[in-house]
């Protein structure tokens, strides 16, 4: 089978032309479930771009993302397929006048025109490319987790009915976590592990440049500065990549392209979501000007 | 040269220089602890043909993707793929291979590290005087100059460390001497003090504050330049399998409390909230999906309605498993603080699985702390203060398990009641004061459940002044809990 990537490179820089800034371990990783034909487990904190990896790839390689919102009571019916069976009532009722053998209507009733296809299906037969999205995985009890196994592993859903259904084509497939709880080793050793975490400054300030127009390289650096420093802190939730982005487009929609303390403290809702950590930075920044008068001063 | 250190990846078949390589990775991983499965090993050996080892950023994420699949063991894996890939490829390769690998040409390091200095540019690093490198290195900083960095640092091992092959010393203690004599922090004071100049007055906190982080981080770059240096030169020594032998760390989960270093505390802090956070959905997920009760007569009769009358579907009562009540009685001297810190965070972190929660804290006095925890939802801080405000010191500031139980008995034993679960935490040495463990009787007839956990390793219990045992007889439980694996496990089967 043809392979998607050329070169590692090529990954990142066509990542690029689809605004989403990668990293080595990004673009490395991508490379490889292309090459091994593998799923890729992504894990790491809300909002950095997990679920958005695997949408900017469809993108790049424009393939129909499909995907499968996982959670709680989650099941076989909802994930992989179920039979229509109103529809298969209709036949049986249809078929009652004339006299057909049961056998007949037995392996009627269970074709693929019976057959509603649910995500995870849907990926494994699609003729045109696809991504697949299996997202929050960490939702979905253990016992569900393996449904997903067969998929992961050999690309086939097997149907008592019908018999085994194998990829026409073999599709990307990423999975997100969340990591609220420990998933399965049987899972994880099936996937190319990626752990997402916060970027790097240099980084942050290209994708806040990337994401946000009209804001100055000046403005994005001091972005990129700040939540670096409030992301030392001990905090409940450190600020998030969608959340920069969000501060970055409060500060040009207030006007805002040079950060005083002043802003800082006052726009802080946007980058914390816990008020216990908005005193803790309006503390941590108002002390340090304290200190500094102090310095100025004598 | 370089083509002997460097591995062959041209022909990379199955009996390959690179095979081998990975092979015997994935054994120095798994005696480090990392559960690889051999499905694994066989998809990292399967990755490195796509990736040349020449790209090591890649060969590096490449192997990680493959065989680590906890975020946790990450910090393990880099040190240990550090260690076992340090010499290999050329660009890692070590000074005396000759070409300088970052076109430094004023700081190469010549031929031979004991010769002469360098023959090219404008003397070598040898040539300089440690005030130079101060400065230079101090001009590297100001800059963001990394290459530079990388250079100096290499220039500091070489000079300060004084390391000797064959000397059986640890890294850290090669890392203390370099950054002693490089005085880091006062190249930090005189960053900050230039940078201040130069802003002037007009100068915001705030900046201040940027530009300091940004010097710290920088200063940090350098001291893993350093630290890796050292380990290229340990390894270069030693060989990789000796050197990964003795950088081996336990895995955060399996750090023990009370030997924990100012590193590892941090990172038990950091790993304590997510930790808490999953428990919580487990437990509340455990409680939700409890097995199915007996048939809901009531309830099955009204669904019954919408089909005709006929009871199709059957409703059940979902057992209510009653929510214990918690009162911790910890210890929180010296030596066991950092284990009572945590068991507080982490049953506070999941109050909502109990009615009710009351920590009491003692060292030779007793202090009833539950009022610091009431209405806060930051719980560190919470335990900050207990360790900082509670009143617990009675006479002399050492533990007085007997005293303590006598206040509590004295005070709040009537609150013991019949839903209680009281958890003791200590190690039990008592300084030879009486035990007073009548209380502990009286405690656990009144209680519903008493269990003890001491954080010392179960060897050394009822040795010198540790009484656990005499206690431990009046207990429903007594459990060694040294690391944050056993504490959870622990606090998944109170639940």
């Amino acid at each position: 089978m043809a392979h998607r990537f050329e070169s590692v490179d090529a990954v990142r820089s066509s990542l690029r032309d689809v605004d989403y800034l990668a990293d080595d371990g990004i673009a490395g990783i991508a490379y490889l479930a292309d090459r091994l034909d593998k799923p890729v487990l992504i894990e790491g904190p809300a909002g950095t771009g997990k679920t958005q990896l695997a949408k900017s790839v469809a993108e790049m390689i424009g393939a129909r993302l499909i995907r499968l919102q996982c959670y709680e009571g989650l099941d076989e019916s909802k994930a992989l397929y179920e039979w229509n069976y109103k529809k298969q009532l209709l036949r049986i009722q249809t078929e009652k006048t004339d006299d057909v053998d049961w056998d007949n209507i037995q392996d009627d009733i269970f074709s693929n025109e019976f057959l509603l296809t649910r995500p995870l299906l849907e990926a494994i037969s699609a003729d045109d490319p696809v991504v697949l999205l299996i997202d929050e995985v960490d939702r979905v009890e253990v016992e569900t987790e393996a449904l997903l196994l067969e998929i992961l592993s050999d690309y086939q859903v097997s149907i008592p009915e019908l018999g085994t259904l194998e990829a026409k084509q073999i599709p990307l497939v990423f999975l997100t976590s969340n990591n609220t709880r420990e998933l399965s080793e049987a899972l994880k050793r099936r996937c190319l592990f990626l752990h997402l975490d916060y970027p790097e400054m240099e980084r942050e300030k290209e994708i806040v440049l990337t994401k946000v127009p009209d804001i100055t390289e000046n403005l994005a650096d001091q972005v990129a500065r700040i939540v670096r420093s409030i992301r030392q802190l001990e905090l409940k939730k450190a600020p998030s990549v969608s959340e920069t982005i969000d501060w970055a487009r409060t500060l040009i929609l207030l006007g805002i392209d040079q950060i005083s303390e002043q802003d800082a403290v006052e726009t802080a809702n946007v980058l914390l979501k816990y008020r216990s950590d908005i005193e803790k930075v309006v503390k941590e920044f108002s002390t340090n000007s304290q200190a500094h008068f102090e310095a100025v001063g004598s | 040269m370089t083509d002997t250190t460097g591995v062959d990846v041209k022909s990379p078949g199955d009996d390959s220089p690179l095979f081998n390589l990975i092979e015997g990775f994935v054994v120095e991983l798994r005696t480090a602890g990392l559960p690889v499965s051999l499905v694994e090993n066989i998809d990292a050996a399967q990755a490195v043909r796509h990736i040349p080892i020449e790209d090591r950023a890649a060969f590096k994420y490449a192997l990680a993707a493959t065989l680590v699949k906890n975020n946790a063991h990450w910090k393990t894996f880099e040190t240990l793929f550090e260690v076992y890939f340090s010499l290999r490829g050329k660009e890692y390769a070590l000074d005396p291979d000759g070409d300088d690998p970052f076109g430094e040409g004023d700081f190469e390091d010549g031929e031979n590290p004991d010769g002469p200095p360098g023959q090219g540019g404008e003397g070598g690093g040898e040539g300089l005087s440690p005030e130079e490198l101060a400065e230079l290195l101090y001009q590297a900083l100001m800059k963001g100059d990394s290459a530079l960095m990388r250079a100096l640092a290499k220039q500091a091992v070489k000079r300060y460390a004084g390391m000797e092959p064959g000397r059986p010393v640890g890294g850290t203690y090669y890392l203390y001497r370099t950054l002693r004599n490089l005085d880091l922090d006062g190249m930090l004071e005189r960053l900050m003090d230039q940078s201040n100049e130069e802003a002037g007055e007009d100068q915001s906190s705030l900046d201040q504050r940027l530009q300091k982080d940004e010097y710290e981080h920088r200063i940090e770059e350098l001291r893993k330049e350093i630290e890796a240096e050292i380990r290229r030169r340990l390894v270069a020594d030693r060989g990789a399998e000796a050197m990964a032998k003795t950088l081996r760390k336990p895995l955060p989960e399996d750090v023990d409390f009370m030997h924990a270093s100012r590193d590892e505390m941090a990172n038990l802090r950091r790993a304590i909230y997510p930790l808490t956070r999953k428990l919580a959905v487990r437990l509340a997920r455990k409680r939700r999906h409890g097995r199915k009760g007996p048939l809901d007569f009531r309830n099955t009769v009204r669904h019954s309605l919408s089909y005709g009358g006929v009871p199709a579907e059957p409703k059940f009562r979902y057992p209510k498993p009653s929510k214990p009540e918690i009162i911790v009685i910890a210890d929180i001297s010296g030596s066991v603080a950092a284990f009572a810190r945590f068991t507080l965070h982490l049953v506070y972190a999941i109050s909502s699985q109990f009615s009710k929660v009351r920590a009491f804290v003692f060292i030779d006095g007793l202090d009833e702390v539950t009022r610091f925890f009431e209405g806060v939802d930051d719980i560190a801080e919470a335990v900050h203060r207990v360790n900082t405000e509670a009143d617990v010191v009675w006479v002399d500031g050492h533990s007085d398990y007997g005293h303590a139980f006598e206040v509590f008995w004295e005070n709040y034993g009537k609150e013991v009641g019949p839903k209680s679960t009281v958890l003791v935490l200590g190690d039990a040495r008592n300084n030879y004061h009486a035990s007073q463990a009548w209380i502990m009787k009286e405690i656990q007839h009144r209680a519903r459940k008493l269990f003890w956990l001491n954080p010392e390793p179960k060897a050394y219990w009822n040795t010198g002044d540790s009484i656990v045992g005499e206690y431990g007889a009046h207990c429903d439980g007594v459990f060694e809990v040294r690391n944050l694996r056993q504490l959870e496990g622990f606090v998944d089967n109170l639940v």
